[in-house]
């Protein structure tokens, strides 16, 4: 399989040696690190633009909104300053694709948002990293301070006049934090909560400016598309979904692990790129997307794995997270496990969120028990209208998405079914 | 007199319940429902306050958008297609109301009654209330951690009431986490931000720093965040007193307004006298001078008046 955003990433190294690498003259070491900066700097800010949006490149943190299309909103607000937040706040679970790129390749990373802040206007940027990832974060200390030590950031990086600088935040381990208005409001000082949209960060995002917020695999898959160009990077994929995919592959897979795939690939592929259930197991359900996104059946395993395909099937790809379960895991504690994720992470600010992930976990633990209130159905139909309620008026998509996990669990794979009634 | 600077307001067309309304540009969605005569239901609304739109009772449906809008928040735009009484809304509502009437104490909520009724909301269909958390539990709850139960009760932020002043009372069982009393404390009024929201999810609540008691904290009394709390969970001690004693008549009441004595700024007092005694001061929020809001004199300085000798 031809690797693209991972290509110069190698394998995992030893902690010790890898310190001792980047603190060489890395750039030297560094196989075609700032090559799609320079590239950038010859196309010019409109150029790079055009690229993006030829490369059809959609967002990856599980919103799928087009990146050329933000970056040129912002680009053209003629409102100073802008701001460039990448939203490294890797919570979902299931996801580890950010901190891989982090602990391996932080420069990837730190490159494609100085092409992003030039290409947008920005000055100022600011890479919100996980508070939970220590070694991506040594990491990513290291590789800041080199490259403002080299010239890459900073008043005249590479000697072409372009100032840009990077502030490095750590979360405090709020899921809240990784939405990005919410993001916005942790930056500032402000409580971890989401704001009301409209207005949307290309308007007035990190300090009431117009932002660009895009997540670490979208900007990885900058640089590609500068150096080969965006309709060569169009080429990968399938018509709606370009470029390549990162995948956190985990659960009762034999070799669990980040894996990079064209858009397009079924689930299957994926899952036996992962080496597949160990022998003498059945594959009995997969968590597509993260908690915040949908349990499937072995029955969708030939499910193309695309925005497009995923979203006609009512799923969807999330941060690309894919959690196998097999047979001999029971479902309903990984349900319970959910609900209560949920409830914890919300924030409290809005009462469908506050209080539905209350009300889902305190039926969904009637329904563990065996004893519901009135019948299993009276349960499944007030999940029902709680997961409504919180997917209709909830502020944020923490809100939004609580109840798909365990609705979709409940439908597709029926865990209370043949539970008596009480 | 000086010159009143003339302001050139364009209006909007848009169709509400498919009706077509003009609306003045920048007016909220509630704004324009309201002048129709259209009545919303709103918590944490207040017409002195920036919209948070926490509560989401006002949820309206807009043609094109996912999700539902804040009717409170949401401006309207010209060509937008809003419902007021979809079926997504009154579940929306539905909801939000039992939410609110199976975790917080809306006894003395205003209209509450009648939109739970109006929306069919049911909050005794979540179970029993869980039993009260003792005092200070709940202000020293941990992000994050919870203690999951099993199912049979239903969360409730029932808890005792603070009684720690002689001016006012902070009873949190009544709290529906607003923010209203926030932001008067906060940058929309007051600027003491003696009070913010603290700990997480159904653990979030209302305090002072490090919920020390009022005394201890930045608080000046003002009472605004009184005037703005829609649920009575912040109330006067005296409006608290009566109705433990039974004594509270709101129909015997007198509302007299009058002009704070005490400088030369001119608030407008609304005194409400009980029995010829004041048991609480407002001030209109439609006051140029006040927008409802007074310090601690107007709000609480009437004793001299019923100091009889």
């Amino acid at each position: 399989m031809d690797r693209v955003t991972t290509s110069r990433r190698g394998r995992p190294r030893d902690r010790a040696v890898d310190q001792r690498v980047l603190s060489a003259a890395w750039g030297l070491l560094h196989a075609g690190g700032y090559a799609a900066l320079r590239r950038a700097v010859e196309l010019g800010p409109a150029g790079v633009i055009r690229e993006l949006t030829d490369s059809k490149l959609l967002g990856r943190g599980g919103a799928a909104f087009p990146t050329g299309r933000k970056w040129d909103a912002v680009a053209r607000q003629p409102i100073r300053p802008h701001y460039l937040v990448c939203n490294a706040d890797e919570s979902e679970p299931g996801t580890f694709k950010d901190r891989i790129v982090f602990e391996q390749d932080p420069f990837s990373v730190i490159e494609a948002m100085t092409i992003a802040a030039y290409a947008t206007g920005s000055e100022h940027g600011y890479l919100y990293l996980r508070g939970e990832y220590p070694l991506a974060w040594e990491r990513l200390v290291n590789a800041v301070t080199q490259a403002r030590r080299h010239g890459f950031l900073g008043d005249d990086i590479m000697g072409q006049g372009l100032r840009f600088d990077i502030e490095l935040r750590r979360g405090a381990g709020a899921y809240i934090c990784g939405e990005e208005t919410a993001l916005f409001n942790s930056i500032e000082g402000f409580r971890g909560e989401p704001r009301n949209k409209p207005p949307f960060p290309v308007d007035a995002g990190l300090f009431q400016k117009p932002t660009v917020v895009n997540n670490v695999e979208t900007l990885v898959n900058v640089l590609d598309i500068i150096l080969e160009g965006g309709g060569h990077f169009a080429e990968t994929g399938t018509e709606g979904s370009t470029g390549m995919r990162l995948f956190c592959v985990s659960g009762c897979v034999q070799r669990p692990g980040l894996y990079e795939a064209p858009f397009g690939v079924t689930l299957r592929d994926m899952v036996e790129m992962a080496g597949g259930v160990e022998p003498g197991r059945e594959l009995k359900a997969i968590l597509l997307g993260g908690a915040a996104g949908a349990f499937v059946g072995p029955e969708m395993l030939d499910l193309e794995l695309s925005f497009e395909a995923t979203r006609a099937a009512g799923v969807t790809l999330g941060s690309g997270v894919i959690m196998v379960l097999d047979d001999t895991v029971p479902l309903v504690p990984i349900l319970l496990r959910i609900a209560a994720f949920f409830r914890d992470e919300s924030c409290g600010q809005c009462v469908p969120c506050r209080v539905g992930t209350v009300r889902q976990q305190e039926a969904l633990l009637r329904l563990a028990d065996g004893r519901p209130r009135g019948s299993v159905d009276d349960e499944i139909a007030l999940l029902d209208e709680i997961a409504r309620g919180m997917r209709d008026a909830s502020i944020c998509g923490l809100g939004q998405t609580a109840a798909n996990a365990i609705e979709s669990a409940i439908r597709t794979l029926r865990p209370f079914a043949g539970a008596g009634a009480a | 007199m000086s010159a009143v600077p003339v302001t050139l307001q364009r209006t909007v067309e848009l169709e509400i319940d498919g009706e077509a309304v003009r609306a003045r540009e920048g007016e909220t969605i509630l704004q324009a429902c309201r002048r129709q005569g259209q009545d919303i239901p709103t918590l944490c609304y207040g017409e002195t306050l920036t919209p948070v739109n926490a509560c989401r009772v006002c949820m309206v449906e807009v043609e094109g958008s996912r999700v539902l809008v804040p009717s409170c928040a949401r401006k309207v735009e010209e060509g937008m297609k809003v419902k007021t009484a979809s079926e997504r809304v009154r579940h929306a509502r539905k909801m939000v109301l039992e939410f609110l009437g199976s975790s917080v104490d809306l006894s003395t909520t205003p209209s509450v009654d009648g939109w739970m009724a109006e929306y069919d909301a049911r909050p005794e269909r979540y179970g029993p209330p869980a039993p009260p958390a003792a005092a200070g539990e709940r202000d020293h709850a941990a992000a994050g951690h919870h203690h999951a139960g099993d199912g049979q009760t239903a969360a409730h932020v029932a808890q005792p009431v603070k009684v720690d002043n002689e001016l006012y009372v902070r009873d949190y069982s009544k709290c529906i986490l607003c923010y209203k009393c926030v932001e008067g404390c906060g940058s929309d009024w007051q600027n003491t931000f003696a009070i913010a929201v603290a700990g997480r999810g159904f653990d979030a609540r209302i305090a002072t720093e490090f919920a020390v008691p009022l005394p201890d904290s930045a608080c000046v009394y003002c009472g605004n965040c009184i005037a703005v709390c829609p649920t009575g969970a912040l109330m006067f001690k005296s409006e608290h007193d009566h109705r433990k004693a039974g004594t509270w008549n709101e129909s015997q009441q007198t509302q007299t307004d009058t002009i704070c004595p005490y400088c030369g700024v001119g608030c407008n007092l609304t005194l409400h006298v009980q029995d010829n005694t004041i048991v609480k001061v407002t001030s209109p929020l439609d006051h140029d001078v006040t927008s409802g809001n007074l310090c601690i004199k107007g709000r609480f300085g009437f004793q001299h008046v019923q100091r009889r000798r």
